[in-house]
């Protein structure tokens, strides 16, 4: 039994069934739903077959095609990429649960292949060791992501989808040009070698420039968040749910890995910066959210603001790297679920009273009883209360920061916390009230609540496995390359 | 300066007048043509030094990275019209209209 | 141009002279792959060094990239319907005579750079784009291509090369192997089989994309 897990190579299967899955669910549209959920339900324990790889033999690590970096491409997996995944292949489930309730029978034909094929581009992603290869999986995600906006063809959605594309666009080309001046100057495209080979040089720095302007733009930070809130608002709550959660991450995670191998010798001032941009996120984020009318806005404004705390822990990683990082790692994981939660809870929402004006919110608890209980759970991680995952997040981020001194990063946490406070208790609030027209209700599937409940408690969940958490992280010690940790 | 440092400079150039473009101007298939100016700039960096002091054979990574990335510039310029030609449908003219720009 | 655009060129023309110095400041010989490609060249199953990066060395970022074409398709034919992309006026005599003498050379030219890939420029893509390119043209001169395929057998076609490729994969996972890796006795012919395959999928798909949403994806629901 051993050898046999040991034997399969995780990795390939984890990138090469959600690929064939998505190839017949295009060529025979009738199966989609059976194959998705089949699919989605293979990938976790594909994810935990990875997991238990990585527990008993250390970081794993797959030379496609037998050559090995520089040469060839390397897949590579420690306890941060191990974690993403499995964030990924729990949100998934979810969404796609609720998917199968929400999508009529001719655009679930459009909707699976394009989530699988996104499925897949983000285990790439999670899974690779090689920049240009990195910059594939960018494009795929972002081509899925835009088609899957634009899904439903409503105008407000296509003009978002369009934004989103330039901006997508762009972000990719600028990472290319990162890489491609690393090419030329180091003479490869793999991280572990780049680790080694990288000095402080001016192609370095315009590298480390471009390729974080890039990123930051695909992750949507502050300033270069236009195009977010109605790229997510508009797209179908399933597609929402997967943009707020998943592909932001998608980015950021190789911003994280480059930062942490790469560039970590030439950060200093660029740390400061990133966290300067952060805090200005968190701000404008949540008092942008606290202005909307709109639930599926106010949600998409929380993106904002909670990728901004993501950014919080770069200046901070200098003095106490293990912790500051592990807050990124805990926040943006809860995040993921929290904000799927958010996003599918307001999407039952809309599909309830044909219309998502949080004051005209018609007696939504009495009714709809496990959305709101699913939108109250999911606000206790984003506001950071115990016990959630986001409040172990916002922990470590604010012991960081008081043991260095930097009052002004906990300042930010403080009154983010109090903001995100308001909007959710905003929501909240309304959905005790009666509306002054009520409406009629349509039915909203089970599955369709029960998705946003399951991935919800998943939030909370997380709140209580610290201790496991923390300890599938260190695995490979993600955190020690290139002299960051401490 | 070397042959090879010249064209990269001038993808350097592609690669900023691009960026520009794609800032400035409002009109839609200015911008995707703006995008795809900045990834022929790209291209051209990576494939002109490939070759440089006077290695005979040039370095074919690079190439293989550019047809690569030609294949998706394409397909991203692909999707990119159509999803133009819809927004010129529902809105009326193809532009991107209340926030425009950037 | 707005005027706050103006103020973006100053920015620029920094952003313009910085790439300028971080490109000069590059080392003045390549320190790049040309001597391991070089090395492992004849174990790769071709000759033409690309072609082999492309396919064998660096085979997955293919793989990739094929469901990245496959993906703007399905972008494309998820928009919905729009205008469609062409009249359907009957061609003159002169479109249609050249049509008919371009699209059989178009044709036997892309079969010729797939098979010259081995040890010549040339492979999957070349080719792929010249049967695009042919089918292209057969649409802007009356738009045959609409009755050329059903439904089912138009989407095996647009996947059959990312079907094979991934067959490729598996078979070598299966094998024991990394994945892609490729047997040395048979790389050749397993990459010219991807490559076939490819070529048919990348022309259908650069076709199916010129076409927009076209009436054989709507009748389908």
């Amino acid at each position: 039994m051993e050898a046999l897990l040991s034997a399969i190579p995780w990795g390939p299967v984890l990138i090469l069934l959600p690929l064939a899955a998505g190839i017949v669910c295009f060529v025979f549209p009738s199966t989609a739903k059976t194959v998705g959920l089949l699919t989605v339900t293979l990938v976790p324990l594909a994810v935990a077959g990875l997991g238990w790889r990585l527990l008993a033999h250390g970081v794993y690590h797959h030379a496609i095609g037998g050559w090995g970096a520089p040469l060839g491409i390397d897949l590579q997996a420690d306890g941060l990429s191990l974690l993403m995944l499995a964030m990924t292949a729990v949100v998934g489930f979810g969404v796609s649960l609720y998917a199968t309730g929400y999508f009529k029978a001719e655009k679930s034909g459009r909707f699976w292949p394009l989530w699988l094929f996104l499925l897949a581009a983000l285990n790439a992603l999670f899974l690779s060791g090689d920049l240009f290869n990195l910059y594939v999986t960018l494009e795929m995600i972002g081509l899925a992501a835009v088609a899957m906006t634009a899904l439903e063809g409503a105008r407000g959605a296509l003009v978002g989808a369009m934004r989103y594309l330039l901006a997508t666009l762009v972000g990719s080309l600028a990472y290319l040009l990162g890489v491609a001046l690393l090419y030329h100057g180091y003479g490869t495209v793999d991280l572990g070698l780049l680790a080694a080979r990288v000095t402080p040089s001016p192609a370095a720095w315009a590298a480390l420039g471009l390729m974080s302007a890039g990123l930051i733009l695909k992750t949507a930070l502050f300033p270069l968040h236009f195009w977010l809130p109605r790229a997510h608002a508009s797209a179908p709550a399933p597609v929402s749910a997967l943009l707020s959660a998943l592909v932001v991450k998608g980015s950021f995670y190789i911003l994280l890995r480059l930062w942490l191998e790469i560039f970590s010798p030439m950060s200093g001032g660029v740390a400061g910066l990133l966290g300067l941009l952060g805090g200005a996120a968190v701000l404008w984020g949540s008092s942008q959210a606290l202005r909307q009318t709109r639930v599926k806005l106010l949600v998409a404004y929380s993106t904002v603001a909670q990728v901004g705390y993501l950014f919080l822990a770069f200046p901070l990683a200098a003095g106490m790297g293990l912790t500051a990082w592990s807050a990124v790692v805990y926040l943006a994981v809860s995040h993921a679920l929290a904000k799927a939660a958010m996003f599918l809870a307001a999407g039952n929402l809309m599909r309830f009273g044909g219309h998502d004006r949080i004051v005209d919110l018609d007696r939504v608890v009495q009714r709809l009883p496990l959305t709101a209980g699913a939108f109250a759970l999911a606000g206790v991680s984003i506001m950071g209360l115990p016990p959630s995952g986001g409040f172990n997040g916002k922990w470590l981020l604010l012991q960081a920061a008081v043991t260095q001194g930097r009052w002004d990063i906990v300042g930010v946490v403080v009154i983010g916390g109090l903001l995100a406070a308001g909007y959710i208790f905003k929501v909240l609030g309304h959905t005790f009230t009666q509306a002054d027209v009520p409406h009629e209700p349509i039915a909203v599937p089970a599955r369709m609540q029960w998705a946003a409940v399951l991935l919800a408690g998943g939030a909370i969940l997380l709140g209580f496995l610290a201790p496991p958490f923390l300890a599938l992280l260190a695995v490979g010690n993600p955190f020690a390359a290139g002299g960051a940790g401490s | 300066m070397s042959i090879a440092s010249l064209y990269a400079l001038v993808g350097v150039g592609l690669f900023c007048i691009g960026l520009h473009a794609v800032i400035a101007y409002d009109h839609l298939l200015r911008k995707i043509l703006a995008i795809n100016v900045m990834g022929s700039g790209v291209f051209l960096i990576l494939i002109a030094l490939a070759r440089r002091g006077g290695i005979v054979a040039p370095d074919p990574v690079p190439h293989a990275m550019v047809i690569t990335g030609i294949v998706v510039a394409v397909s991203a310029t692909a999707l990119a019209l159509g999803l133009m030609l819809k927004v010129a449908a529902a809105t009326g003219r193809a532009e991107l209209g209340d926030e425009g720009g950037d | 141009m707005k005027w706050t655009h103006w103020l973006l060129l100053p920015l620029l023309l920094a952003l313009a002279a910085g790439l300028g110095y971080a490109v000069l400041s590059l080392p003045d010989r390549a320190q790049g792959l040309q001597s391991a490609v070089a090395a492992q060249l004849d174990q790769s199953g071709v000759t033409n060094p690309v072609t082999a990066v492309l396919l064998n060395f660096r085979g997955y970022d293919t793989l990739l990239e094929m469901v990245v074409l496959l993906l703007a398709l399905l972008g494309v034919w998820s928009l919905g319907a729009s205008a469609p992309a062409c009249s359907q006026s009957t061609p003159g005599p002169v479109l249609d005579t050249l049509m008919r003498l371009l699209v059989p050379v178009l044709v036997v030219v892309a079969g010729y750079l797939l098979w010259a890939g081995a040890h010549a420029p040339g492979g999957a893509f070349q080719a792929g784009a010249l049967l695009g390119a042919a089918g292209v043209l057969l649409n802007l001169t009356g738009g045959r291509l609409r009755h050329g395929l059903g439904r089912v057998a138009l989407r095996v076609a647009l996947v059959a090369g990312t079907v094979a490729f991934m067959a490729v994969a598996l078979l070598t996972l299966l094998g024991g192997r990394a994945l892609l890796e490729y047997p040395p006795a048979h790389a050749g012919i397993l990459i010219l089989l991807i490559e076939a395959a490819a070529t048919v999928s990348i022309g259908v798909t650069l076709a199916a994309l010129f076409l927009g949403n076209d009436a054989t994806s709507e009748r389908e629901q």
